[in-house]
């Protein structure tokens, strides 16, 4: 058990005190934490806007809000929520922390760029959250032209370069972790010893490098467009709107992959710790991720099916997308094959695993449908496409970004959270996950376009549903975060490897001293090898 | 190998292990952030192709009314702009501070001249009436298609200024290393920034490189 003596023992949290001693940081696990309250707050924001639009929609006379700010909600909570949160929430929060420990490195290779990247995404943000309280944009998340350029009325420059200053955060993200990968890992730490969360971060920080510069300077031409009218995307001058859409989505469509991998990664790592096996062809699973990030950035016509891009286009985009899934599916079945005959236990990461894995599939395959040219004509810009995506970047990434959350707790903080408390908000969250996302999937079929307020009575029953399931799931993320905070003073305290994993992490005191490990780990086993695991694990409910 | 950090030099940072590591750590940085450029300046190469592609040939007659010459001259500056660069980094390599300092400053006002000469170019198009906008105008295009000679000099600015942006930035890392140098920062065993500042500079170079062709020199034989 652990004593007093042992509580005292110096770890990064009390090495140093005071506001300068975090603002001022270059410890990987700190800046890991200053990012994870910084995304929190943009999560309840975007939580927020959510609320009001799904309140709207109870009604099919939209009469709580105009016209005018109903745009700008559903806007604005797409911003929060795509560049703000789940753009960097797993590599930026979870990422940072652990990246360096599982390779058995002191630090990222650049600390200071690494604080950088923080800050840049705190003045992105604020540009952003000044353009809402100004009085908001009401472009989409996906500013298209000409309406952006020429037409909106709205914060559109103020919110577009705070998007453009995050950008450059997540840029310097991942060249950090790219360069740290390659230089940084422990003696005996080779390439297909990483475990698989690094295998993950690692392409994602491929795509975050190649694409994000693309959007960076998709917006500086929007900028020159609004404040000089270049031309670039004026019909009147012989530009083009769709090339904006084009140059949007040869980011935009690797970006869902930024938001998607690393939530692969959490999984990977549940799946094996809590079945106590390694993942099954755990080479191909690393691969599939490299192969995602390179098939990610040739699928980005399958968003344009509709816009004026020529049926050949379209054919070849559609054939590409179907390519696409085929990594995707690789990872669920290896998923689904590690868990057989595992010894598998349900303790709260793993049921969020499980949620993953199942609304990630049901995403994904609806991500089939809408790739088909002849459905896509039929449900896009509806809410079959609405519900596609939420399925996959909430279905998906937000369970594992709390699973990865309750997994690494213990080893972030020193203390556990409750269990009991931790299962009852876990199913909260997938009832509620799926009764407000669910009927938009029919909506959609049904023929309800995303983006109106206004819309037939007979829709307003699938609407109430998915009302209802908000509320559901904004209770269940409630939860969590009371407890959380609850159990950093009072949750029990956390043994080093309190699930017998294997990864290097847990190698470690909990928390982790300042420089990571007392000596530097020298790896000699294949990632996922139980017969390795020293260290207690303790029972969970 | 001792996991306890080290004392802290610049030579050695503590999350290092080694000198070598973190030369490997910063030239491999170094390389990555040159292939997010290239990103950056890819969007705007596509928007001038597809524009090229729908307009040649207001895109010829707009293109020739650049002034060759001036480009031309500062191509050559440029070039020599790289040699002096990597002159320097031969310098630090074998840790002759004098000779550092003399190739920088060589670069720093290459670089100016550069810059000096772009304003110029930048002026008279002001004069000329090829700055995009109400007053936009160019000899010897039809009225109809103003428009389109107006996307070529947008894309000009856009291009010519973003990489003028970049010798600007340029400038301010090399004022940097030379007052550094004069410190004493950089020795043979340690001149990782020199060596990084030289592949940023040879960059910059190398999009010049690539413009000066597509900007200036569109069907020049058509004439
Ligand atoms: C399994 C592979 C996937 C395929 C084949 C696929 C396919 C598609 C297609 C064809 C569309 C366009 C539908 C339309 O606008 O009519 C779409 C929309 C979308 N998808 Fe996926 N998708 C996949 C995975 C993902 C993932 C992993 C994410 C996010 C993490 C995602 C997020 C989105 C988003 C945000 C949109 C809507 C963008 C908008 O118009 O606002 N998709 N998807
Ligand atoms: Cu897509």
């Amino acid at each position: 058990m652990i004593t007093a003596a042992v509580q005292e023992r110096e770890h990064y949290l009390n090495a140093s005190y005071g506001i300068k001693s975090w603002l001022l940081t270059k410890d990987h696990k700190r800046i890991g934490l200053l990012y994870l309250a910084t995304i929190t707050l943009f999560f309840f924001l975007g939580g927020a806007f959510a609320t009001l639009i799904r309140i709207e929609l109870l009604t099919p006379q939209g009469g709580l809000v105009s016209s005018e700010t109903y745009n700008k909600l559903f806007t604005m909570h797409g911003v929060a929520m795509v560049f703000f949160f789940l753009i960097p929430s797993i590599p930026a929060s979870l990422g940072n922390f652990f990246l360096p420990m599982m390779i058995g490195a002191r630090d990222l290779a650049f600390p200071r760029i690494n604080l950088l990247s923080w800050y840049l995404l705190v003045i992105g943000g604020l540009f952003s959250l000044f353009a809402m309280l100004a009085g908001g944009v009401d472009t989409g998340w996906t500013f298209y032209t000409p309406y952006s350029t020429t037409y909106s009325n709205t914060w559109v420059i103020a919110t577009a370069l705070g998007i453009f200053v995050a950008g450059f955060s997540s840029i310097l993200t991942g060249l950090n972790f790219i360069v740290t990968v390659h230089t940084m890992r422990a003696p005996g730490m080779t390439w297909f010893r990483l475990p698989l969360f690094v295998w993950a971060n690692y392409a994602t920080a491929l795509i975050q490098v190649l694409g994000t510069p693309v959007l960076a300077v998709t917006i500086v031409l929007l900028f020159c467009e609004r404040v000089f009218h270049i031309g670039i995307f004026d019909p009147v001058l012989g530009g083009d709107p769709v090339l904006f859409q084009h140059l949007f989505w040869f980011y935009s469509h690797p970006a869902v992959y930024i938001m998607v991998l690393p939530a692969m990664g959490v999984v990977s790592e549940l799946i094996s710790t809590f079945s106590r096996k390694p993942i099954f062809g755990y080479r191909i699973v690393a691969c599939s991720s490299l192969a995602i990030a390179v098939l990610g950035f040739l699928v980005w016509g399958h968003h344009l099916f509709v816009s004026t891009q020529s049926v050949y286009a379209g054919m070849v985009f559609s054939f590409l997308s179907y390519f696409v899934a085929i990594p995707s599916a690789i990872k669920v079945f290896n998923w689904t094959a590690t868990l057989y005959k595992g010894s598998i236990s349900y303790a709260t990461p793993m049921l969020y695993a499980f949620g993953f894995i199942g609304l990630f599939t049901i995403g994904g395959l609806t991500g089939l449908f809408v790739a088909c040219l002849g459905i896509d004509v039929h449900v896009t810009d509806t809410y079959f496409v609405v519900a596609h995506f939420h399925y996959i970047m909430v279905g998906g990434t937000i369970m594992a970004y709390m699973g990865g959350l309750h997994y690494w707790w213990p080893k972030m903080t020193g203390r556990m959270y409750p269990e009991a408390w931790a299962k009852l908000s876990a199913l909260v969250i997938f009832l509620g996950f799926n009764l407000t996302f669910f009927p938009q999937f029919i909506l959609g079929y049904l023929g309800m376009p995303r983006r109106y307020h206004v819309y037939p009575e007979e829709f307003q029953i699938l609407h109430v549903l998915s009302t209802a399931g908000a509320s559901v799931l904004a209770v269940g993320y409630a939860i969590p975060m009371m407890y959380f905070i609850w159990s950093l003073r009072y949750g029990k305290l956390a043994p080093a490897n309190p699930w017998g994993a294997t990864g290097l992490e847990w190698q470690t005191a909990s928390p982790p001293p300042a420089h990571n490990f007392e000596e530097t780990p020298v790896v000699t086993h294949e990632a996922y090898d139980y017969s390795t695991v020293i260290g207690e694990v303790i029972e969970v409910g | 190998m001792a996991s306890q950090a080290h004392v802290e030099t610049l030579a050695l940072r503590e999350q290092f292990d080694t000198e070598a590591q973190q030369k490997d750590a910063s030239t491999l940085g170094m390389w990555i952030f040159l292939i997010t450029e290239i990103m950056f300046f890819g969007g705007m190469f596509l928007a001038y192709t597809v524009y090229r592609g729908a307009f040649p040939m207001v895109f010829a007659v707009a293109s020739s009314s650049l002034a060759l010459i001036l480009g031309a001259v500062n191509t050559v500056v440029l070039l020599c702009s790289s040699f002096t660069m990597v002159l320097a980094v031969r310098a630090a390599q074998l840790g002759q501070q004098r000779a550092i300092i003399l190739f920088l400053i060589l670069t720093l006002l290459l670089g100016g001249v550069f810059l000096g000469v772009k304003a110029y170019e930048w002026k008279d198009k002001f004069e000329e009436h090829h700055i995009p906008g109400p007053t936009f105008h160019l000899e010897g295009v039809a009225t109809d298609q103003q428009g389109h000679a107006q996307l070529f000099f947008s894309l000009y600015f856009a291009m010519t200024g973003l990489h003028a942006l970049h010798m600007v930035i340029g400038v301010g890392i090399l004022t940097f290393l030379i007052f550094q140098t004069r410190k004493g920062r950089y020795t043979a065993d340690y001149m990782t920034p020199v060596d990084v500042a030289g592949l940023y500079w040879h960059f910059v170079d190398i999009i010049w490189i690539f413009l000066f062709p597509l900007l200036y020199l569109i069907d020049r034989h058509m004439k």
